[in-house]
């Protein structure tokens, strides 16, 4: 581990910081403290960005390249050291080299397919919450039925008769299977608000119903849109781990935390640290986004009882 | 009440057929092809042709998709492309060990999620509520594979106190006495059953919490305190009953969890179940035993909702329909 990576977490560390005292004055004044009230949502936030700034910055971060075989002979499996603080694996490649850049997969495939969820969740549930009848029926069957099937069966099904994926069809298939208990969510909002004032006065102006739901109405759904895209890459990156892990999600040599857990799998018993660092990454991104989405939602929902977590 | 299980079991039937139709055009829509050359010579267009002819593939998609639905109804999965023996029969095998490690796991969820939430509800904002609040957040946050790993790691190889996979032990089974074959099948249900009710149990718990809160704010909770009642008796007999209620949807939702745990913890344990089934065949693009475990998964999800939805009725007045 050189000098130069221990400066760049130190920066990325530093990062983080500041990035938390910029939101903290930016953001509105009322949500912004009661998201900060909550010490576990400011650090997840913290550590949120810090991953984040691995990940953007990894080829200056990382020591080694994440596919580099450093000495096949005396350093396979070397446990953790001054020099490779996690360790290094079966192919002897720095496992915290490989962590960094894994977390570019990691959090990009949850990130991307959350988008497309969150979007598709957004518009079909606003879709369906505005227009009400026969489209609201149809859409809220094929919902039920989306809900029906357990994700990972239709993930595999669509895996099954298609080749290996590559990462970015691979978070287009898991955001396409990821927006029916969204699409519920706004929905219901949808519904409440749908005979409000500014809707009937937009509509009055000429709006196309359209226009009403992207520009007037989901809007004001943000609140539920976030928190829900917050708990969705949680849930996306836990099922990006668990499909590489099968071996059908993202493919080596390129890392991402779940197929480092599957290829160091044989090497558990002599070797946990190779499996045991990813494995922990997963788990505190994915805590941090749960108290992240816990702030969120009493930051951004007045009517919310404070103190969840 | 009669009408309305008519209804609601009949929409459970609509929600399947649907299901099946969403699967059959999901492999067809699907790009890619079942025949892949296996070596690095290409397939021969005469053996894919032929391939085809003898999957049915060759149909037009209406007649494929009726022949399927036909073919299902008469409990004909298919042919398994690895296993060179019919999927259901294969299936058949892997439900029942799923099936086991399911209710194994649901008990360690119930048992240990709903007393965890009491317990933190019961001593709200003290320090054990905040202890237990983190730990459960991050049990809750574990991919569940990697705390099977761990598991395995610490039991099964360090203490050697369980067995490391399997569902029996592969030699000393069959010279065992009764008691000692149950025992044998204990030991080996613990650690998978443990990974998957450990995680469920953190879901229950944070749940089970608020429930419980709001219950416990309630007036009828204060006048049972106001008449005397020790604080254990308003707890279990007045607040527990009533906070129970929401629990009965989480078993509705905890089917699917469990059934997507099944997959990669029954891969770790090399426990014989659906979701190794499932896993294996992808390995191998047996794609009818893919189709078939993710038919069932859903069957059993949809079942799952439905007994949520009778046992709700029956526990609360309220929502029981006329």
């Amino acid at each position: 581990m050189t000098a130069a990576s221990w400066i760049a977490i130190a920066i990325a560390i530093v990062v983080a910081a500041v990035a938390q005292r910029v939101i903290r004055r930016t953001a509105a004044g009322d949500a912004s403290g009661r998201f900060f009230d909550h010490p576990a949502a400011a650090v997840g936030l913290a550590v949120l960005t810090f991953v984040v700034v691995l990940a953007i910055f990894a080829p200056l971060i990382a020591p080694y390249r994440p596919s580099l075989q450093l000495d096949i002979v005396a350093l396979q499996d070397s446990p953790p050291s001054w020099q490779h603080p996690l360790g290094t694996d079966l192919f002897s490649r720095d496992v915290w080299s490989r962590i960094v850049f894994g977390a570019r997969m990691s959090l990009g495939v949850g990130a991307l397919a959350t988008l497309v969820a969150v979007s598709v969740g957004g518009a079909v549930g606003g879709g369906a919450g505005y227009f009400g009848g026969a489209t609201d029926a149809v859409l809220m069957r094929l919902v039920d039925v989306g809900l029906a099937i357990p994700r990972i069966f239709i993930v595999l099904v669509a895996l099954a008769v298609g080749h290996r994926l590559d990462v970015v069809p691979l978070a287009l298939l898991l955001g396409l299977t990821g927006w029916f208990g969204t699409s519920r969510l706004i929905r219901a909002e949808v519904m409440a608000m749908r005979g409000g004032a500014f809707v009937e006065g937009a509509r009055g102006l000429g709006a196309s119903p359209w226009r009403i739901i992207v520009a007037h109405l989901l809007p004001n759904t943000a609140g539920t849109l976030i928190v829900s895209a917050s708990l969705g890459v949680a849930n996306m990156m836990l099922l990006e781990a668990g499909l590489s892990f099968l071996g059908v999600g993202v493919q080596p040599p390129v890392p991402s935390w779940g197929n480092m857990i599957a290829e160091s799998r044989d090497q558990l018993a002599t070797a946990p640290w190779v499996s045991l660092f990813p494995g922990l990454a997963i788990t505190l991104v994915v805590m941090s986004l749960h108290t992240v989405a816990d702030g969120l939602r009493d930051a951004l929902s007045p009517r919310a009882t404070p103190g969840t977590i | 009440m009669t009408a309305w299980l008519v209804r609601r079991v009949a929409a459970a039937f609509a929600v399947v057929f649907a299901v099946v139709t969403v699967i059959f055009f999901a492999i067809h829509v699907a790009p890619g092809t079942p025949f892949l050359p296996t070596g690095d010579r290409p397939l021969d267009p005469a053996v894919e042709v032929a391939l085809r002819a003898r999957f049915g593939l060759d149909e037009p998609l209406p007649t494929q998709y009726a022949r399927y639905v036909v073919s299902l109804t008469h409990g004909d999965l298919g042919e398994s492309f690895s296993q060179q023996r019919a999927v259901s029969a294969a299936m058949g095998d892997a439900i029942p060990n799923t099936l086991v490690l399911a209710v194994a796991a649901l008990a360690i969820d119930f048992l240990l999620g709903i007393t965890i939430g009491v317990v933190q509800a019961a001593r709200a904002r003290s320090r054990t509520d905040g202890v237990l609040t983190y730990a459960t957040l991050f049990v809750y946050s574990l991919p569940t594979f990697w705390l099977g790993l761990v598991l395995l790691l610490v039991f099964g190889q360090w203490l050697h106190w369980l067995p490391v996979g399997g569902v029996t032990d592969p030699v000393l089974h069959d010279t065992l006495s009764i008691a000692g074959r149950v025992l044998d099948r204990l030991r080996h249900l613990a650690l998978p059953a443990l990974t998957l009710g450990l995680v469920a149990a953190a879901g229950t718990a944070r749940f089970q919490r608020s429930a419980m809160r709001d219950v416990l704010s309630t007036d009828f909770v204060r006048t049972a305190r106001a008449k005397g009642l020790g604080t254990a008796g308003v707890l279990v007999r007045h607040a527990l009953r009533n906070a129970l209620l929401p629990s009965i949807t989480l078993f509705g939702l905890a089917l699917p969890f469990l059934l997507t745990g099944s997959v990669v913890v029954e891969t770790v344990f090399a426990w014989p179940g659906m979701g190794k089934l499932a896993a294996d065949a992808i390995g191998s693009r047996d794609y009818p035993v893919v189709i078939a475990t993710a038919l069932v998964a859903s069957l059993l999800v949809v079942a799952g909702n439905l007994v949520a939805d009778l046992l709700y009725a029956a526990a609360d007045p309220r929502v029981r329909p006329t």
